[in-house]
């Protein structure tokens, strides 16, 4: 197996204090059944799926309990088995923010019993089949967006010049992969082979950073005693974000996914390590997605660990089996510290989205500075892995200048973070480039209702414009008819009138 | 020297002429200057601003006969890109103006529409069907909040609803 050392550095990227230590000191904490699930049915971009079980119905773990909707989705299942105690809307977590979807909410019966059902438990051996099955069982994304993951390899199916696998969780406080690597590595590489089959890759990377030795060598181990002969292994330098995935391909291929594309573009497809753990789990035994390995950290919760949570485990619930709070935190972050967001309440539930909790104490949180003015340093721009100018993105951002946001790549912003750290006037950055993306799709959404009314309204002026013509011309027909009625009637009274004066003058006519 | 004078005085009465013939023969530019503005309105005809729909608010505005302060589904955003454009203060929304927003959709209770079509016949955008007589419904993904429909029905019966992205 050829080891690959990316000699490329990263463009911009930060060295951060890991603090994954703390976490990854135990093994991952299994068999997990929380009294309640809260099950999401979107957890990702695309439609939701669509519920097939009734409140009060007696489901299984493994049960499906939503089909895939139209277009980009995923199926749900439950994760334990239980009672459906209501489907209703509720606040879940995914990636980048909270949404409200339509959740199924099951009250286990602590017995986790398996479902015995119509699930494939044989890999099927045609692409069409494979990709089915990958769309039912619910696979997604794990590495954090929970994407669904036969959407992204259909995408790329046939036409892929590399399966890259993302092992590097470049991002503060998350372990979830690196846990996972350096206990399940043979499943890891069988899932890999398996999607490298799928979309016919000629080349497999499996990209891991340098901090994580143990999992590099279960990987190497693993790779090495499977010998696949597409299988490369690459050590990645620590530095944030290097796991990004348009980073990540820059950093082993140098090339660049070009601006407004993903990486199936330029033939390109990254995967999770965990995704990839899913996809070999799905296909050895048929268990669909119930659950995914959650780091939860920080110094506010007392034994920090990873734990493999069923997928809806109400988060309150999942710190408990870690040892519960510490008096000093102050707040939850869904995700890690860069990426990551402060949740409402911790009664919402885990997300296939759901890399990492961080009960975070009063020293881990960003202190409330007060914003200087720029100082036009340029730390920002030197430091941002798009090579956007962060400082004039600012500027355009709070003025909502849409067509500067446009032209300064808006769009490539990754939302990475890095920006903010490094910033010496403690501008927050991230926040408003991401408000001002949702500003920016709202004002595209307005632009194109706009131009669709004006050209409705238009159509709808020439139609009646039209309906009066006709209108005109039917009654200056109908005008012109009486008139040659009237003419008519007029020749004929004329007619008569004279054949009665012929009459009177004796010229009898019959 | 002398020649140079004359040579250049010349030179500017000739350009200048003919730039003066150029601006009282060719057409004026009020056309594009109205055509600039209703673009920057959101064109979806609510004529909440008193005007009977975008074209002729922005001839008025062009004109001088109308504040840009008066276009309530455009909201602040609107204001700033007519002030911008014509050189003139931005100012607050009228606040006496009715709230339509482009955020909301008319939504038809169906349950009691008695088939109309007054509804229809208002909306400026074909964005309501149904044939009289019978339940009439609103096609959300046209239906721009200018609630135009909501003073000729005879029952009550249209809301407006938040828009889902």
């Amino acid at each position: 197996m050829l080891e690959l050392t990316p000699d490329r550095r990263l463009t911009g990227g930060i060295r951060l204090l890991a603090h994954k230590a703390r976490s990854t000191a135990q093994p991952i904490l299994r068999g997990l059944v929380p009294p309640e699930l809260v099950i999401g049915l979107n957890q990702h971009a695309g439609t939701s799926a669509v519920p097939i079980v009734e409140v009060g119905q007696r489901v299984a773990k493994g049960e499906p309990i939503a089909l895939p909707g139209p277009g980009i989705s995923a199926g749900a299942h439950a994760s334990s088995s239980g009672r459906v105690r209501a489907i209703e809307e509720r606040l879940i977590p995914t990636g980048t923010r909270l949404r409200n979807a339509l959740c199924v909410v099951i009250e286990t019966d602590g017995e986790d019993l398996p479902y015995r059902g119509a699930t494939a438990s044989t890999w099927p051996s045609d692409r069409a089949a494979q990709l089915d099955l990958v769309r039912r069982a619910g696979i997604a994304g794990l590495g954090g967006a929970a994407f669904p993951t036969a959407t992204k390899l259909e995408s790329v199916a046939g036409r892929c010049r590399a399966l890259i696998v993302n092992g590097a969780e470049c991002e503060p406080y998350i372990s979830c992969d690196d846990m996972l690597m350096r206990e399940f590595p043979e499943e890891i590489v069988l899932g890999v082979i398996r999607m490298a089959d799928l979309v016919d890759a000629p080349l497999v990377i499996i990209a891991i950073e340098r901090d994580k030795p143990q999992a590099i060598d279960a990987i190497r181990r693993a790779a090495l005693a499977i010998g696949d002969p597409r299988l490369r292994l690459a050590e990645l330098p620590t530095i944030y974000p290097a796991g990004g995935e348009r980073q990540l391909i820059e950093l082993l291929t140098g090339e660049e996914v070009p601006s407004g594309t993903y990486p199936n573009a330029i033939g390109y497809v990254c995967q999770n390590v965990g995704t990839a753990y899913a996809l070999q789990r799905l296909a050895s035994t048929g268990e669909p997605v119930t659950s995914r390995i959650v780091t939860v950290t920080g110094l506010g919760v007392a034994e920090p660990r990873n734990v493999e949570a069923p997928i809806g485990t109400p988060i309150g619930w999942l710190i408990e089996q870690c040892g519960g709070y510490r008096d000093d935190v102050v707040r939850l972050i869904h995700g890690g510290s860069m990426m990551g967001y402060a949740l409402p309440s911790d009664a919402l539930p885990i997300t296939k989205a759901t890399s990492c909790i961080v009960a975070a104490a009063e020293e881990e949180i960003r202190v409330d500075f007060d914003e200087w003015a720029c100082i036009r340093c340029g730390e920002c721009a030197a430091v941002c892995p798009a090579r956007l100018q962060p400082q004039e993105l600012v500027v355009a951002a709070t003025a909502r200048d849409f067509d500067g946001l446009e032209a300064l790549g808006l769009d490539d912003c990754i939302e990475c973070g890095c920006c903010d750290v490094v910033c010496p006037s403690h501008i927050v950055l991230t926040e408003r480039f991401r408000s001002a993306k949702r500003a920016f799709a709202q004002h595209m959404r307005r632009q194109a209702l706009s131009a669709e009314a004006e050209a409705r309204h238009k159509r709808r002026e020439r139609r009646l414009e039209a309906a009066a013509e006709d209108t005109r011309a039917a009654q200056a027909a109908l005008k012109a008819q009486l008139r040659a009625d009237e003419a008519e009637r007029r020749r004929a009274i004329e007619a008569a009138v004279e054949r009665a004066k012929r009459r009177k003058r004796g010229n009898i006519e019959p | 020297m002398l020649t140079a004078v004359t040579l250049l005085t010349g030179l500017s009465l000739a350009l200048a002429s003919a730039l003066i013939a150029a601006s009282r023969l060719l057409p004026g530019r009020d056309d594009d200057a109205v055509a600039q503005v209703e673009r920057a309105l959101p064109r979806i005809q609510c004529a909440q601003c008193g005007f009977p729909g975008c074209r002729p608010y922005a001839e008025a505005i062009v004109a001088g006969r109308a504040d840009i302060n008066r276009c309530p589904p455009g909201g602040d955003s609107t204001i700033r890109a007519l002030a911008e454009m014509l050189g003139r203060d931005p100012r607050p929304l009228d606040p006496s103006l009715g709230g339509a927003s482009m955020d909301r959709v008319a939504r038809i209770d169906e349950a009691l529409c008695i088939g109309c079509n007054l509804c229809a016949r208002a909306c400026p955008v074909d964005a309501i069907v149904g044939i009289p007589q019978t339940m009439h419904t609103v096609l959300a993904r046209y239906c721009t909040g200018c609630e135009l429909c909501l003073p000729p029905c005879p029952v009550d019966c249209i809301e407006l609803v938040p828009r889902h992205a």
